[in-house]
């Protein structure tokens, strides 16, 4: 959270297009409170139809990984493409795989 | 019957029109871009709402005019609006006051619109109350934070109460255009409306620990045409272009 104390909270926005698909992360903003955040949210990014749904996180609960360590957390995977499910032959008319 | 429902669709339509043009002055100096957004977004509710009901004013009218010639080339006494929603902005608890004030009006009114024997009233009614119920939800929730905020926040929520609580009057004001419409089934009785205000105003000022203004002085005469001198500055800002060009088209 901001260090300044006029600064409000930083809020992270997901939005849920529509029902049964995932919320997105779709951006952040600020505002004093989780009913503030959520009427903010509303405000700036579903203006255009983008969603039926939306979650707030406080973006200082969120915690992340650190950029220094992407090497040795996501380069290992990199030479083992048999991790990928494209070495099967695909039953005819399967969807959704 | 004809004019009392072209009066009456005018008086709805320059409430929104006026207030929608009030709302849009914040737009890039509001208080934080997020509220610079939801304001946008309320003007634009507003000035929608506002198209529909010029437009079919100029078809109750019958002669020729659309909603361009009506907000553009009409002049100050021409105007129906009440004088609350022409009130200057002031500082950001005189904007939400002022809408406060009109958005616990302007639901009840909605909802009793789309019961209205105008089909086409009520139509453009029911488009609009689940924009009103937002706008009721926002303007009161700052009211809340302001009221039972700081000190500082406090007082001038207060302040813009008491200030602009003699414009209320307006929005209840009846006369022979009023009376005519609710006999013909066409517009609401204005009693229940104000019992939703009351409820709606004394609900919210008692959480956000305010007063409620006595009913003193009441200014009115906006429906008629007879405006504060706020509005003279609005029309000229919103009419220049049209009266300086005439007919022009972008």
């Amino acid at each position: 959270m901001s260090d300044n104390k006029n600064n409000w909270p930083l809020w992270e926005v997901f939005i849920q297009s529509k029902r049964g698909l995932e919320h997105k992360h779709v951006g952040s903003l600020h505002a004093a409170d989780a009913q503030m955040a959520i009427e903010n949210a509303r405000d700036v990014y579903t203006r255009r139809q983008e969603g039926q749904s939306i979650w707030v996180v406080p973006a200082a609960a969120i915690s992340a990984s650190q950029p220094e360590d992407a090497a040795m957390l996501f380069d290992p995977a990199d030479d083992k493409t048999y991790r990928h499910p494209t070495f099967y032959t695909m039953p005819e008319g399967a969807k959704y795989i | 019957m004809s004019n009392a429902l072209f009066q009456y669709t005018i008086r709805l339509a320059d409430d929104l029109l006026i207030l929608s043009h009030r709302l849009s002055e914040w737009c890039g100096h509001g208080p934080i871009l997020e509220e610079d957004i939801a304001l946008t977004n309320r003007a634009l509710d507003h000035i929608g709402e506002a198209r529909n009901l010029l437009t079919y004013a100029g078809q109750v009218e019958g002669k020729g005019r659309d909603e361009d010639a009506l907000a553009y080339l009409r002049n100050e006494r021409q105007y129906l609006n009440t004088k609350l929603v022409e009130q200057p902005n002031g500082d950001y608890a005189h904007t939400i006051v002022r809408s406060f004030l009109f958005d616990a009006y302007h639901l009840p009114l909605a909802e009793a619109l789309t019961k209205s024997t105008d089909a086409q009233l009520a139509a453009i009614a029911a488009k609009a109350v689940k924009e009103a119920q937002y706008h009721v939800k926002h303007s009161s929730d700052w009211l809340v934070r302001f009221g039972d905020g700081t000190e500082e926040s406090h007082r001038r929520a207060q302040k813009a109460l008491d200030d602009l609580w003699t414009f209320t009057g307006d929005l209840f004001a009846q006369d022979e255009v009023q009376q005519q419409l609710v006999k013909a089934g066409i517009a609401p009785d204005l009693t229940p409306i104000k019992t939703a205000f009351d409820a709606t105003v004394d609900k919210v000022l008692k959480e956000a620990t305010l007063k409620r203004p006595v009913d003193g002085f009441m200014a009115s005469g906006g429906r008629q045409g007879r405006h504060s001198e706020h509005l003279g500055y609005i029309l000229a800002d919103m009419q220049y272009l049209q009266r300086a060009y005439p007919g022009a088209e972008w």
